[in-house]
């Protein structure tokens, strides 16, 4: 059992970070007409308009709920003086709900896309293996949030979280992995799962999110010739 | 000629007519001449046939031929209550996108809440047509059953893309016309009263689109050189608010690849000096193509004045004169090529457009300041008229005609300038004109001035318009310059073929030059001619003809005196 708690999270972590970064890579250098939303809003749009938000809001919550729990030690906590009680009901409160909503979101979507025909015909094979591998990483997650906080037993700020850190100095605190309950570790490891599959799957979309979109001009000009690629100074729309 | 002031507040368009622009850019534009549509569908059929015949684009066309009054594809498009397309001026009179600004969409990027459905446009089907031959011996006659293209199951065809042709379907489809309901009030649509006409639609290539406005991912773009609006496939994510930012709806979603596509005015042929697969099989030949030349730093200006009825005007405004010397010293000071200068002035789009003014903008209150313009239809008017037993080619009963008759002016002017039917009715004079003119001469009656002279032409301008329409030859339709010279030239020789350079292939010794143009070169060039145009400029190196050993000629630029290695 020891070598295999090594294996998985002292060694595995680092094997898909290599394969996120390496395969992100490629597919943005070899596959750039491949990264899209692949939406299929066009064949059924009355579930996706409820569900779609619902799923990616809760996602970017429970996302900033993670990048908090995992990287904020302790410490810093206790030093600003947020009272653990208050930092417990919190992220169950936020991250309840948040993960809630991402799991009703993301049930109606599997819904719809096995029940609408055509959405059905439009999805891929990277969608059948991706959609169970959320699916286990959500309520894993969800139910670790809710377990985990309900009883108070286990405090992951003491036991995941040193484990994260410590990926990121080269020295993996294996122990503190392998004395997490059960849920967590499956949240652990269908999480890196996940990350593993990122690159080729629809989750790269996440990738192009047009944040530029919200500083660029409104109208777009290009010159037909391919580099280099200059824009007019001053541009006909005043936006 | 003098243009109408805008009327905005303030007056801070008055008299800009006619300085010097300081920046010109040019745009091929097209116009269409709607009498002459017969509605074979011929522009859809061969566009759908060079562009969206793959998978993925079964629904969409490109080139789509409507019947108006109907419901257009997708159907009820022009209603923008209900499509937020376009642009629209906010409490302050900025001009902003209907759908909302920049945080409203990316607030709206999971699920965006305007866009069309597919059974908006059509569930695109086939036949079993194997059935015809397979089907084993019977009584029956075998039948080829419909098969949707979107899941292949059985299905009932109950709509398509051109469902209501010909007002198919009568009262109950027409009646949700989005522009017949805007006239409303009691318009009767029995049969026997009814009007109808043809309207072939593409992208309209905008100087300011929406479409592009609405893209997060900035894949979308109009091109400096020719103004054709295009989607950059490689950079489109796929965010889906470009379809619904474009009033016309002109902008559609390959379902198969996740990414937008649209009309292309045929880039690789216009940039060749042909036109358009839609202009070309036109059998009505009523297509035009040609440059026309506008002052980019007008268009904001115009599409954001205050009444929709001027944006017409306001248009119009915003193009140039190519005649006039100091625009084309502009012109070529801001980069457009000589020629592109010279096939403005020929262009048929411009004469159409600005010098008889026959030609009108499509839905201008959509205020994206559209590139494909058209020409009303006189014949509703005509065949009205020959329908109460009258002379439909008399001058004085057409003019009285157009006056009088409510619809199909109201109507035209829904479709054209945003309901001001003074514009409509002037074109709509000129064409009645053109035809009462022209018919004395072919009768060999004595040509009566007074004609042309009422709508405020002469007849040798009658002439040719109705050259351009009536005859409308080939090159005088499409007058397109090749893009191979596009952009800006500064004479360096990096933007020349790169087998142009002295002693390349092609080429030859100055002597022989006078005499045998594309001769080989007498003597085979040891190397390349590298390193042409000593100094500052840019150099150029051709290592086809390097062998290999040593170093390429040129590629280094030559070192300084005792430097040898």
């Amino acid at each position: 059992m020891r070598h295999l708690h090594i294996a998985l999270w002292g060694v595995l972590p680092y094997l898909v970070l290599v394969l996120f970064l390496a395969g992100s890579a490629w597919r943005y250098q070899y596959d750039r007409f491949g990264i899209t939303t692949r939406s299929s809003q066009l064949h059924e749009s009355r579930l996706l308009r409820v569900a779609s938000p619902m799923f990616h809001i809760g996602l970017l919550l429970v996302i900033g709920g993670h990048v908090i729990g995992l990287i904020v030690p302790e410490s810093l906590t206790e030093a600003l003086r947020v009272p653990e009680s208050a930092y417990r009901a919190n992220a169950l409160l936020v991250g309840g709900l948040a993960g809630t909503a991402a799991v009703a979101g993301l049930s109606v979507l599997i819904w719809r896309r096995l029940s609408t025909r055509a959405v059905r015909e439009s999805s891929t094979r990277s969608d059948r293996a991706l959609y169970p591998v959320l699916v286990t990483v959500l309520v894993a997650g969800l139910v670790a949030t809710l377990a985990g906080s309900a009883s108070g037993d286990y405090d992951y700020r003491l036991g995941v979280s040193i484990w994260f850190r410590s990926l990121f100095e080269l020295d993996p605190n294996v122990d503190a992995m392998r004395d997490a309950p059960l849920v967590f570790q499956v949240h652990t490891l269908t999480g890196m799962a996940l990350f593993a599959l990122w690159p080729f799957s629809r989750l790269v979309h996440a990738f192009a999110a047009p944040v530029g979109y919200l500083v660029r001009p409104y109208v777009v000009y290009r010159s037909r010739r391919p580099a280099p690629a200059r824009a007019l100074d001053g541009r006909p729309d005043r936006a | 000629m003098a243009r109408p002031s805008l009327r905005k507040k303030g007056g801070a368009a008055n008299g800009r007519g006619k300085a010097a622009p300081r920046r010109v850019m040019a745009q091929v534009a097209m116009v269409m001449n709607l009498d002459k549509c017969i509605g074979c569908h011929t522009c859809s059929v061969t566009c759908k046939q060079t562009w969206t015949n793959r998978p993925g684009t079964e629904y969409v066309w490109f080139n789509n031929v409507e019947t108006r009054p109907g419901q257009g594809y997708p159907r009820g498009y022009e209603d923008q209550d209900r499509w937020n397309g376009g642009w629209t001026l906010n409490r302050r009179g900025r001009l902003v996108p209907r759908a909302g600004g920049r945080f409203r969409r990316l607030s709206g990027i999971f699920a965006n809440p305007d866009l069309p459905e597919l059974n908006d446009y059509y569930e695109p089907w086939t036949y079993d047509y194997a059935t015809l031959t397979d089907a084993p011996l019977g009584d029956d006659v075998p039948t080829a059953a419909p098969r949707s293209l979107i899941d292949g199951r059985p299905t009932s065809v109950e709509w398509g893309p051109n469902w209501d042709d010909d007002l198919g379907g009568g009262p109950a489809h027409v009646a949700n016309d989005p522009m017949l309901r805007k006239i409303g009030d009691g318009i009767k649509l029995e049969y026997e009263q009814s009007f109808m006409f043809y309207l072939p639609r593409i992208c309209e290539h905008c100087l300011n689109p929406s479409c592009v406005a609405a893209c997060p991912s900035g894949a979308l773009y109009k091109r400096i050189e020719d103004g054709i609006v295009l989607v950059d496939q490689d950079r489109c994510r796929g965010w889906r608010m470009c379809v619904s930012g474009c009033p016309y709806k002109k902008i559609y979603f390959n379902h198969r690849t996740g990414k937008a596509e649209k009309c292309t005015l045929c880039y690789p042929r216009i940039e060749a000096g042909e036109p358009t697969v839609c202009s070309e099989t036109c059998v009505g030949r009523l297509r035009y193509l040609g440059v026309i030349l506008y002052d980019p730093d007008r268009v904001g200006e115009a599409a954001s004045v205050e009444d929709d009825r001027d944006l017409y005007e306001a248009q119009l405004g915003c193009f140039l004169d190519p005649d006039d010397p100091q625009v084309a010293a502009a012109a070529e000071a801001s980069g457009v090529p000589h020629d592109w200068v010279t096939a403005a002035r020929r262009s048929p789009v411009h004469a159409l457009i600005n010098k008889y003014r026959v030609a009108l903008p499509l839905h201008p209150e959509y205020r994206t300041m559209p590139m494909v313009w058209y020409i009303p239809p006189l014949s509703p008017i005509v065949d009205a008229l020959a329908e109460t037993g009258n002379d439909g080619e008399d001058a004085g009963n057409l003019f009285g005609a157009i006056e009088s008759l409510r619809i199909p002016v109201s109507y035209l002017a829904e479709l054209f300038t945003a309901g001001d039917e003074e514009p409509v009715r002037a074109s709509l004079r000129k064409l009645a004109a053109m035809r009462a003119h022209m018919r004395r001469v072919n009768l060999g009656e004595p040509e009566d001035p007074s004609i042309a002279g009422s709508v405020g032409m002469d007849t040798d301008q009658m002439r040719a318009m109705y050259r351009l329409l009536a005859l409308a030859k080939y090159d005088e339709r499409y007058v397109i310059p090749t893009a191979y010279s596009g952009g800006s030239f500064t004479g360096h020789a990096d933007h020349g073929c790169s087998l142009e350079g002295p002693g390349g292939p092609g080429m030859m010794d100055g002597d022989a030059a006078g005499e045998a143009f594309h001769a080989p070169p007498l003597v085979p060039a040891p190397s390349s001619a590298a390193g042409e145009g000593d100094g500052d400029g840019p150099r150029r190196v051709n290592l086809l003809n390097w062998n290999g050993h040593g170093r390429p000629a040129g590629l280094f630029p030559p070192r300084a005196a005792g430097e040898e290695s």
